[in-house]
């Protein structure tokens, strides 16, 4: 039984019930729920901010935060497809479009770790420059005429599934196995759980932080290849309100802002979530306008589960404590 | 007027599960220093709780002056004359002392503003009360040292002119010269017919200010005695249950030390410490005394690279060190059990796994993997070789007691199997108990191989373990002393000089 108390204590556990629930009441309530064509939609729906969301994990579980990933996803995607226009070939113009995403993560993290910026102020300001640098490289307009070789990133099928699912696949298959397996990942755990600790148990923090960062960077500028690609023209506004979906598949998967835990797997399933609670309430005919207002519950009632879950906790560990100190004292005596 | 300001008559108090209190008796005579002792998990803290109406108890009275009194909330404790100074210090550090002294009952001029000036003064005269003139009333709190923002809370708390005053665990953040100024301060109090009810870890302290003390055990009473009529070998048996010789062990013969492991040559640090030269052997337990802000606590944390030092010479076993990082620190065998192990040591929130991992995921790993198994090995063994009282190696270590916690982390760095361990204050906020045993697991090192580095601003912690001691004054070694023949005053009068200095902010 303890296996099954462990399985059912994790977030994960109780996300994915409830996404099998709805896929289950979907299932009845609509003929088109269980159709590949929906479910795929819904995936590719999702695969952009589900690619972030692994990075952004990782970063959470470090007790970092990043609010300007929306903004890197349309430079990255803007800059990409002005040399691509400009007739730079695909592969070169992909590797600087990913270069300058990874720079941007490294400028985010050098100004919090290194000159000391709280994570959010820092990433607002990032929020906006990069956002109002791709409205000056655009002049406003979408970017148009890319090469076929490009597009195919977002666009072509492999297996009958489109690219953006399977990059996003891979990458969450990959980054849960890193963030749960791998040393050198365990290590964000560390400070997120106590930074100063961290640091005196031999970790080295701030280079850890750059690094979260610039991966951050790195595959928010992926995401914004992969958006480009799909969309066959880069948009000013690509990747807007991106950060705060983010930001909550992670939650709802489990992190929490002062970092220390959390999951890629968990931030995939939290996306997942809110990506059928939209498909959802599409397919029943509810007014779209009420969707954003669901997902703001849904992120709510998770947290709300989860403070509770934890008081009650704490207040049987209080309890179990004094219980084993005594007993201890009892024992020795 | 009855013999007693504060009596609690029987107070049993049960949580889910727990009996924290069973029948305790207290009896607080006017203008007495009462000590309240146990270990962790006596009963100490619950029955302080009780007392300030924090909890209601579920049976059994409180007396005040000979009225029984039902306290529904600690605002109404404090209204009837009792109150506390808690260990964690409850200023607001961005306001000046008078507004700290006053929180909350600021007088005001015509208009309903803060008398600036009628507040400064009645602050100056709480501050004469302990010839504290030369701090000005408008300095704000977080400029004060340590000692002198407790002077701050202590003012905060008869501000409301009480007719008990509980004091809990007050010297915890205090030198011993620091300790000895507030005892001189509790007999004022006490001389002005306040009571004070005193909980400390620290036996020594209750010889020197107490009257009379109360033992607690597993949440009842033991008994209670007049400080005069006992020893300290009465507490401890008292306290634990079963009687505890020597908590220190004993020390070894000095021939069967090793050979010098650990060097430092002219070692400095801008604005911490300088010229600082030691030894430290294989095997060898050396203290290192003096006063807080003495360097000591900078002098590891140099030696640990967490901050490494500007100058001099560092040798481990005879070569040339100079680690720049607690990483680099680790890899040549160097561990720091740091002084705060809530805030630098542990990851509260984490499993006792976690935190035993921590400082050496690399040799708990395979590959790129960390190994569960190795983990779970690792922790098994620590649980079981340190004897750490837990529900599970999966429990969060926020959940365990003082000595618990400080076990576990003691444990993560014997885990990397160190050839020069420094402890920082190791055995701060821990009961006798478990101190004992900690005592006992730095013996065991040590026999091992081991040099130890002990810096503690615990005297008797410092005399009773160390093969030698080093005394720091101001950022210099002040001398060098034989563990077996050093007293306190050849410490106190290394560590001091001649000056005490008391009036820096």
């Amino acid at each position: 039984m303890n296996w099954f108390k462990r399985l059912t204590g994790q977030r994960e556990f109780m996300i994915g019930c409830i996404v099998l629930g709805i896929m289950v009441v979907m299932s009845f309530a609509s003929p088109y729920f269980l159709a590949w064509d929906n479910l795929l939609a819904v995936l590719l729906g999702l695969s952009i901010e589900a690619i972030v969301a692994v990075a952004m994990t990782n970063l959470m579980v470090s007790g970092g935060f990043d609010m300007s990933v929306g903004s890197i996803v349309a430079f990255v995607g803007a800059t990409t497809a002005l040399l691509l226009a400009k007739g730079v070939p695909t592969v070169p113009a992909v590797l600087i479009g990913l270069a300058i995403g990874a720079l941007i993560g490294l400028f985010n993290g050098f100004i919090i770790s290194k000159v000391g910026i709280n994570p959010f102020v820092a990433t607002l300001s990032s929020l906006s420059l990069f956002r109002g640098l791709t409205l000056i490289v655009s002049r406003g307009r979408n970017i148009s005429g890319l090469p076929d070789s490009f597009a195919a990133i977002g666009q072509a099928m492999l297996f009958g599934v489109q690219t953006p699912i399977i990059i996003a696949a891979v990458l969450i298959i990959g980054g849960d196995i890193m963030l749960r397996r791998f040393r050198f990942f365990r290590q964000s755990y560390y400070i997120g759980g106590n930074e100063r600790a961290a640091r005196l148990s031999g970790i080295a923090v701030d280079r850890m932080k750059v690094l979260a960062y610039m991966l951050t960077g790195l595959f928010a500028g992926l995401a914004g290849i992969v958006m480009t690609a799909r969309l066959g023209a880069a948009s000013m506004t690509a990747g807007t309100g991106l950060e705060l979906r983010v930001i909550t598949a992670v939650i709802i998967g489990g992190a929490s802002l002062q970092g220390g835990e959390g999951s890629v797997f968990g931030a995939f399933l939290g996306s997942l979530l809110m990506a059928l609670i939209t498909n959802a309430l599409t397919l029943l005919g509810v007014d779209v306008y009420w969707q954003t207002f669901v997902i703001g519950a849904t992120l709510l009632v998770a947290v709300l589960i989860d403070q509770l879950g934890k008081t009650s906790a704490q207040a049987k560990a209080a309890g179990a404590a004094k219980a084993s100190a005594e007993s201890g004292a009892r024992k020795s005596a | 007027m009855s013999e007693y300001i504060l009596e609690a008559r029987d107070i049993v108090k049960t949580f889910p599960g727990v009996k924290a209190l069973d029948g305790v008796d207290l009896k607080v005579r006017r203008g007495e220093t009462h000590a309240v002792v146990g270990e962790n998990g006596a009963g100490k803290s619950t029955l302080m709780m009780v007392l300030t109406g924090v909890y209601r108890p579920d049976s059994g009275s409180i007396v005040l002056d000979g009225r029984e009194m039902a306290f529904s909330s600690p605002q109404e404790a404090v209204r009837h004359g009792i109150s506390i100074v808690y260990q964690e210090l409850s200023l607001v550090p961005s306001l000046s002392v008078a507004e700290n002294i006053f929180a909350n009952r600021q007088p005001v001029n015509g208009i309903g503003a803060i008398d600036k000036n009628e507040l400064n003064r009645r602050a100056r005269e709480y501050l004469a009360l302990f010839d504290l003139e030369c701090i000005d009333p408008s300095t704000l709190v977080k400029n004060l040292n340590p000692a002198n923002q407790q002077v701050v809370e202590i003012l905060k708390a008869i501000s409301t002119d009480p007719s008990v005053l509980i004091l809990d665990e007050p010297t915890s953040s205090l030198t011993e010269i620091e300790s000895k100024r507030l005892f001189d301060n509790i007999r004022t109090l006490t001389g002005r017919g306040l009571a004070c009810l005193y909980i400390s870890h620290h036996l020594s302290e209750i010889f020197e200010i107490a009257s009379t003390v109360t033992i607690l055990r597993d949440g009842r009473f033991v008994c209670d005695a007049s400080v005069a009529d006992i020893d300290e070998d009465f507490l401890v048996t008292n306290m634990v249950g079963r009687t505890i010789t020597d908590i220190y062990g004993v020390r070894p013969d000095p021939a069967s030390l090793g050979a010098p492991r650990f060097e430092l040559r002219t070692l400095s640090r801008k604005g911490a410490f300088s010229d600082v030269s030691l030894i430290v052997r294989a095997k060898e337990i050396v203290g290192l005394a003096g006063l807080v802000g003495a360097g000591r606590t900078e002098l590891g944390r140099a030696v640990f690279g967490a901050e490494p030092p500007h100058s001099g010479e560092m040798l481990l076993d005879g070569k040339e060190i100079s680690p720049q990082s607690p990483g680099t620190a680790i890899a040549l065998g160097i561990g720091y059990l740091t002084e705060d192990r809530k805030t630098q040591g542990l990851f509260l929130d984490f499993p006792i796994r976690a935190n035993l991992a921590a400082n050496r995921l690399s040799s708990l790993s395979k590959g790129p993997f960390v190994s569960e198994a190795l983990v779970d090995e690792a922790t098994e063994r620590a649980i079981r070789d340190y004897r750490i009282a837990a529900g599970g190696a999966k429990k969060s270590v926020r959940t365990l007691s003082g000595g618990n916690q400080q076990k576990v982390l003691l444990g993560a760095w014997i885990g990397i199997e160190p050839r020069l361990l420094i402890v920082d204050e190791p055995t701060r906020g821990v009961d006798v108990g478990a101190r004992s045993e900690i005592y006992g697991f730095l013996r065991a090192l040590a026999a091992r191989g081991t040099a130890i580095l002990m810096i503690s601003s615990d005297l008797t912690e410092i005399l009773g373990m160390s093969d030698r001691i080093y005394v720091m004054k101001s950022g210099h070694i002040a001398g060098e002393l034989e563990g077996g023949t050093a007293t306190e005053e050849s410490v106190i009068a290394l560590a001091t000089g001649a000056a005490g200095g008391e009036c820096e902010a």
